[in-house]
This record gives structure tokens, C-alpha cells and sequence, in this order.
């Protein structure tokens, strides 16, 4: 407003203005000029409101208070000795868990920098190189084809993380017969990725040879040799890890807090499962153009004879030797060397390969043990491919002295996303990377909370996003992109793989001497429930663990 | 000219601008407000799930530490201020420049392109044009409209300086 507007002459003509004085004139403008100002009081009123309903929602929140934060990783151990490792199985696991250890062979790196260049947004080269360095050396290489064998020592031999035409190190040595490789001096610890029939015999020769060892799961394809490796771990003093990533997962460390301060209640359901719906998903792996009985070690490939004969002598004493073959076990097949999970001669089918996950993340989480009992159904009903093992699997595992049942659900051919459920008398979680609380309407623990509505029943009441400060609200929002993965990876700096995590962890075990968190006590746990899951499959009845005698009955 | 224009406009257009303004002002600072009381409020999902011409910009800001901290800053501490300069009126012409230049940058964070499809589904159904365009819009009428010489703080401070 400028001084033109308050001449005497237009005051005169508006009759409004007659009487007032210049200083109540001034007193208006003031009051027009500041009209806007109580809406920031409307605003603060209902920040303070809206501020009021989210402390109670933090109140809540603090029933689910933890004690500490979870430290993001602890450093490794200073001037720890550098450990020697020897590859054992070097397919499409060998690689991945090279890769997790720092080892890619110059083509996959170069693939890297190229899709980087394509794709700036695409990182995966940086993250490789940036990818702490463990200090280990692979100085030993078995895989009984030449391809995978030859892939293994080139990355063995990429200590740079190097695309290609470059400088790289000294190559692994390869070995043809693995024995030959845990003879070896310059190993002190082995990876052992190979296929499920060779796991206990490869871990329990490792173990006599004194090498530590990471073992793939399940951890044995047999039952005896279930029992002799863990009593040779047991004796020998070595460092076993069995390759269950779940363990380095925060959010199931955090669903174990919450269980076991009995924020749940009593829980009496466990629901989890598989969904996938690919070939690739389904086993039916591709079969290398190079591969042929020249570039693949066959005989070896058909399995330890003593191991072969026990499962031979269950198959038949069992009297279910149908699931066995139906090719005889000397005939070399390029199929059966690249998708053996599709048979029982040579996998431990949905029971060991995906179950055992499963089973291990819910023992992580709810030190669940043995068994009491087990029963399952299920078939080949998608894959007719000509595979023994079904590609549809329900296995329910009563756990009787807990009072609680876990049911496990898988197809191959629907990956229609169910969550894994722990459901308790007052509240259900829903674990995956993020965890999901609902209280239960009839809860009796929050009863109180649910009438004086605190707590909305059935409504999730609870999140927990890893990497996020445990009492803050988390807002709609932020919890969709943390689910999808992309809002923590940049809070924490790195974005960290579980493999990684978890060899990394065997690693320091070794170094330090302490007991890593998949030992071969929680190994045994998950190589019997699976034998449970897998014997009542093929038997087609209740199987039984004796927990006194230490032996799967029929009861 | 433009003083003479805001005075010519009757009662009820000047309090329908003003009340426009003051709507779009609680949008900016219950916006900024509800980043201030949330604990390690970050825009880096929002940045990193940008998409169109302009993503691999929004991508680069969010994949660096520094430019991430301070859009960050930048959004909760602009967003709150430009909310109270344009309820309570004072510096007008800023706050609306302000208001104008985070709409923007949201619009073309978030274009809403033909094939376009963001993780954070939106509250409507929009084709090229989407709500923070429509405001936009109406941010830019009411930057040639201007009210705060009538209600506002500054009839206040920029009077008083002429005197």
C-alpha cells in the first residue's frame, strides 16, 4: 500500500472513513496485514495434534524396544594372517560364492564395466571393487569339468578385480580329484559347492584333512553320514559353516528379539514356503556347448561308493526304489550332470535345496531343533520333464514339546508371493527383509492397548526396517522404498550381500577361533529335519525322530 | 502497475487469492514439517526412483553423500520456509519463485509419462499433466496476482520503508 491511498481528499469521500482517526486507520492495515498469521497457529495446533497421535504410536513402538543397536559390521580382525582357500565345486554356486569372496573372472568383471557404460545408474562394477577385501588367497581349484574348472582359476587369479588385458596374480593350481586338493599343504580352508550327493563325504574328508570348511546346503545327502560328520567336526577342532546366508540377515536377528521377549505370545503356526515359476527356478539349468564325457570327470561325478550303497540301502529297504534312476548311474548324461537337483540320485530335492532355508531362518529365529515328527505330499505335477523329485512339496514338521507346528509350502510353478508367518496368540509377524507385527484381536496381552485403542487389532501395528532407529515412526513412504531395497542401501553407506556377510564370518571365526553362527550343531539340526521331510515324502507316512536315541523311526 | 492492479481487485477476488495462497503455503509447510519431525527423513528413494530425461541428474544427486545431505536439507528447510512466507505474506515474490522451483523439480523428477511407472503409486491417474503442474500453475497466476501488499506482511515492511 502505498501513501497516495491515505490522502485526505479520498478519506473525506468515504463515508467509512469520516470518523476514524490515522492512527485506528493504521491499526486496520495492521490487523489485514497480519490476517494470515493465526493459520500458523492452526498449523502448529494440529502439528502438535498430529504429533500427539504418532508419540502414541511410539509408545506403542516401545514395546518392541531392543537393547542395542545391531552393529553393521564389525571390522575384520587387524593383521589377521591371510587364509589360503581351495574351491571345491565351481558351477553356478562355486561362482557366486568366488564372487562374494572377491573373485570374478576377468569376463564377468569386463561384463560389468561394460553394462556400466551403458548404464551409469547400474553399479555393480564399483560395489565389486569396493567390496572390502578379506584377505584370503585361492591357491587350490577342483571341478571335474575342465570349463568350470578353468573359469574358477582365472577369477582365482583376478586379485585386482580386473576386466580384461590386464595384470592379474598367481592361478590357483587345479586339481582333478578333490582328495588330491585336501592333500594339499598350501589350503587351509575349503568351499565346498558341489553337488548334494558329495556335500558330507567332501566336508567329512576335509574335516580329517584339518581344513576348515564352508559347505553348501543341505549339509548331507545321506543319513549316516549326517552323524559321522558331525562327530569328525566335532573331535577335529576345524571351523565348519554351513552356507545358510539367512543367518546374516538383521531383520530375522531383530524377529528373534521380538519372539523371544513373547511380544507374539504363545505361537503354535509357523507358515513358510517357496514360490518360483521358471525353468531356472525348476532346476532345468543349461547345459554347457563344450561339455562332453572328454571335458567331464563322469566317474566321479556318480558319487563316494560308500555313500551310493547307504542310499541305495534305504531307497530299497525303505521300499522305494522306484524314486531311484531311472537311468543307470554309469550312464553319462549331460542332463544329469547339469540339472541333478531333478534327481533323488544325486539332490535332496525341494526338502534340502529350498525347505532347509526356510526351516534354518525359522530355527534362527525360534531355536525350533528337531522335529518331533514330519509328514509330506506332494508330486511332479508341472515339470513332467522326466525328474524324480516333485516340483510341488507341503511338509508340516510338529515340534510337539514346543506346542507348535511349521508348515512348509512350495510350487515351482507359481511365484504368487506368500509371506513367512509366525503366528502367535497375540500377535502374528510377517518376516522377510522388513518385519510386519499384527496384534490379534483376541490377544489377551494387549487387551488393555486394544480397548483403550492404542492398538488398532489387525491393522499392522508394528514395522521394522533394517537400518532404521527402532522407535521411529516409519511412514508409509519410507517403508515402500525400504522393502524394495532402496532406501538403506544408501544410510549405510554400502549395500552388503548376505554371502558375503556370511563368509566373511567364517572367515573371522577362523581366524579368531570362535563358533560361527550356522555351526554344525544348527548343520545337524537342518540335515535331519530334512531327511524327516524327505523320507515322509518318498515313504508316504509320519516319520519319527528319536531324540534320545538320536534316529529317524517310523514309529 | 502492478500495486494498482492488487487494488483493483474487489473484496471477494482479493480474498480468493489470498485464500489460494494461503493453500498452497500449508501445503509447503505441513510438507516440510512432517520431514522436520521424521527421523532420518531422506529424499533418496524418492530421487533414485526418478524417472525421464532428467533421471540420471535426480540419480547422481542421490549417489552422493554431500549433494544428498544437502538436497535433503534443502527440501525440508526450503519447503517449510517457503510455506510460512506465503501464509503469513512476507517477501511474496520469493516465496512464490520458491514454491515455483520445487515444483519444478519435482514435476520433472516425476514425469508423468506415457510408460512411466513409479514404485510410490500415486494418488490419481495422470497423463503428462499431474497435480504438481496444476500447482505450478496456479503458483505462477498468483505471482501476477499479488496479494501480500493487501494481506500480508509485507504491506507491513516494504510500506514502512517508503516512509
Amino acid at each position: 500500500m502505498s501513501e497516495k491511498d491515505t490522502t485526505p481528499d479520498k478519506k473525506t469521500n468515504n463515508p467509512e472513513n469520516l470518523s476514524q482517526q490515522p492512527v485506528s486507520h493504521g491499526r486496520r492495515d495492521a490487523i489485514k496485514a497480519l490476517a494470515t498469521v493465526p493459520v500458523l497457529g492452526a498449523m502448529a495446533y494440529g502439528v502438535y495434534r498430529k504429533r500427539k497421535q504418532e508419540m502414541r504410536n511410539i509408545t506403542s513402538a516401545n514395546m518392541f524396544h531392543f537393547n542395542s543397536e545391531i552393529s553393521p559390521l564389525t571390522p575384520l580382525t587387524p593383521d589377521g594372517k591371510t587364509i589360503r582357500l581351495g574351491i571345491i565345486g565351481s558351477g553356478i554356486r562355486g561362482k557366486q560364492l568366488m564372487i562374494a569372496l572377491g573373485f570374478a573372472t576377468p569376463q564377468y568383471v569386463e561384463d560389468l564395466i561394460q553394462a556400466n557404460k551403458q548404464n551409469s545408474a547400474d553399479n555393480r562394477y564399483r560395489d565389486f571393487r569396493e567390496q572390502e577385501d578379506l584377505k584370503i588367497v585361492i591357491t587350490a581349484v577342483c571341478d571335474i569339468f575342465d570349463v568350470h574348472a578353468e573359469e574358477a582359476t582365472a577369477a582365482g587369479a583376478n586379485i585386482n578385480r580386473e576386466g580384461l588385458n590386464s595384470q592379474y596374480g598367481a592361478t590357483p593350481k587345479r586339481y582333478r580329484n578333490y582328495r588330491d586338493l585336501l592333500a594339499a599343504e598350501d589350503v587351509d580352508a575349503v568351499v565346498i559347492a558341489s553337488p548334494d550327493h558329495w556335500h558330507g563325504q567332501m566336508a567329512l574328508d576335509a574335516v580329517l584333512a584339518g581344513k576348515h570348511v564352508y559347505l553348501e546346503k543341505p549339509m548331507t545327502w545321506t543319513v549316516p553320514e549326517t552323524n559321522a560328520l558331525r562327530n569328525a567336526v566335532k573331535e577335529s577342532g576345524i571351523i565348519f559353516q554351513l552356507g545358510h546366508q539367512n543367518r546374516q540377515v538383521e531383520a530375522y536377528t531383530r524377529a528373534r528379539e521380538i519372539v523371544t521377549k513373547g511380544l507374539l505370545g504363545p505361537v503354535s503356526l509357523i507358515e513358510t514356503g517357496t514360490n518360483r515359476n521358471d525353468p531356472n527356478g525348476a532346476w532345468v539349468y543349461p547345459i554347457h556347448p563344450d561339455a562332453n564325457p572328454q571335458t567331464i570327470d563322469w566317474q566321479q561325478f556318480e558319487g563316494d561308493p560308500d555313500r551310493v550303497k547307504e542310499y541305495m540301502d534305504y531307497m530299497t529297504s525303505a521300499g522305494v526304489a522306484k524314486y531311484v534312476g531311472p537311468d543307470p548311474r554309469d550312464k553319462f548324461s549331460l542332463e544329469r550332470f547339469f540339472r541333478w537337483r531333478c534327481w533323488w540320485d544325486y539332490s535332496t530335492g525341494l526338502s534340502g535345496d529350498l525347505l532347509t532355508h526356510e526351516y534354518d531362518a525359522m530355527n534362527q529365529i525360534m531355536d525350533l531343533g528337531i522335529p518331533t515328527s514330519a509328514n509330506s505330499s506332494g508330486g511332479v505335477y508341472f515339470f513332467r520333464d522326466g525328474r524324480t523329485v516333485p516340483d510341488v512339496l507341503q511338509t508340516s514338521f510338529e515340534f510337539a514339546d514346543k506346542g507348535l507346528t511349521m508348515l512348509y509350502s512350495a510350487t515351482l510353478a507359481s511365484q504368487f508371493n506368500r509371506s513367512r508367518k509366525i503366528m502367535g496368540h497375540d500377535a502374528t509377524m510377517e518376516v522377510g527383509n522388513t518385519l510386519t507385527v499384527t496384534i490379534d484381536p483376541r490377544s489377551e496381552q494387549y487387551r488393555d492397548k486394544i480397548d483403550n485403542g492404542t492398538i488398532k487389532p489387525g491393522e499392522p501395528f508394528y514395522h521394522y526396517v533394517p537400518g532404521k532407529s527402532i522407535d521411529a515412526v516409519t511412514s508409509a513412504t519410507e517403508l515402500y522404498f525400504a522393502e524394495r531395497g532402496l532406501l538403506y542401501s544408501y544410510v549405510d553407506g554400502k549395500r552388503y550381500n548376505t554371502t558375503y556377510l556370511h563368509l566373511r564370518e567364517w572367515l573371522e571365526c577362523i581366524r579368531s577361533g570362535k563358533q560361527p553362527s550356522c555351526n554344525i550343531d544348527r548343520g545337524f539340526e537342518e540335515a535331519i529335519t530334512a531327511h524327516m521331510g524327505t523320507r515322509a515324502y518318498l515313504e508316504g507316512h509320519t516319520i519319527y525322530w528319536d531324540a534320545e536315541k538320536e534316529e529317524i523311526t517310523r514309529g | 502497475m502492478r500495486h494498482k492492479n492488487s487494488h483493483n481487485h474487489s473484496s471477494i477476488q482479493l480474498y480468493g487469492l489470498v485464500t489460494l495462497r494461503l493453500l498452497i503455503g500449508w501445503y509447503f509447510l505441513y510438507e516440510g514439517l512432517a520431514k522436520v519431525f521424521t527421523p532420518k527423513w531422506t529424499a533418496y528413494g524418492y530421487l533414485m526412483d526418478s524417472q525421464g530425461v532428467f533421471a540420471p541428474l535426480f540419480r547422481t544427486i542421490a549417489e552422493n553423500q554431500g549433494l544428498m545431505a544437502a538436497a535433503d536439507f534443502i527440501n525440508i528447510w526450503g519447503l517449510t520456509l517457503v510455506g510460512i512466507l506465503l501464509i503469513i505474506g512476507l517477501f511474496e515474490k520469493i516465496g512464490y519463485v520458491g514454491a515455483a522451483l520445487f515444483l519444478i523439480l519435482y514435476y520433472l523428477s516425476h514425469p508423468p509419462l506415457l510408460d512411466a511407472s513409479y514404485l510410490l503409486p500415486t494418488e490419481g491417474s495422470y497423463l503428462w499433466v499431474d497435480k504438481n503442474l496444476v500447482m505450478l500453475g496456479a503458483v505462477i497466476v498468483l505471482s501476477l496476482f499479488p496479494t501480500a501488499m493487501r494481506i500480508g506482511v509485507d504491506s507491513i515492511i516494504f510500506k514502512s520503508k517508503s516512509k
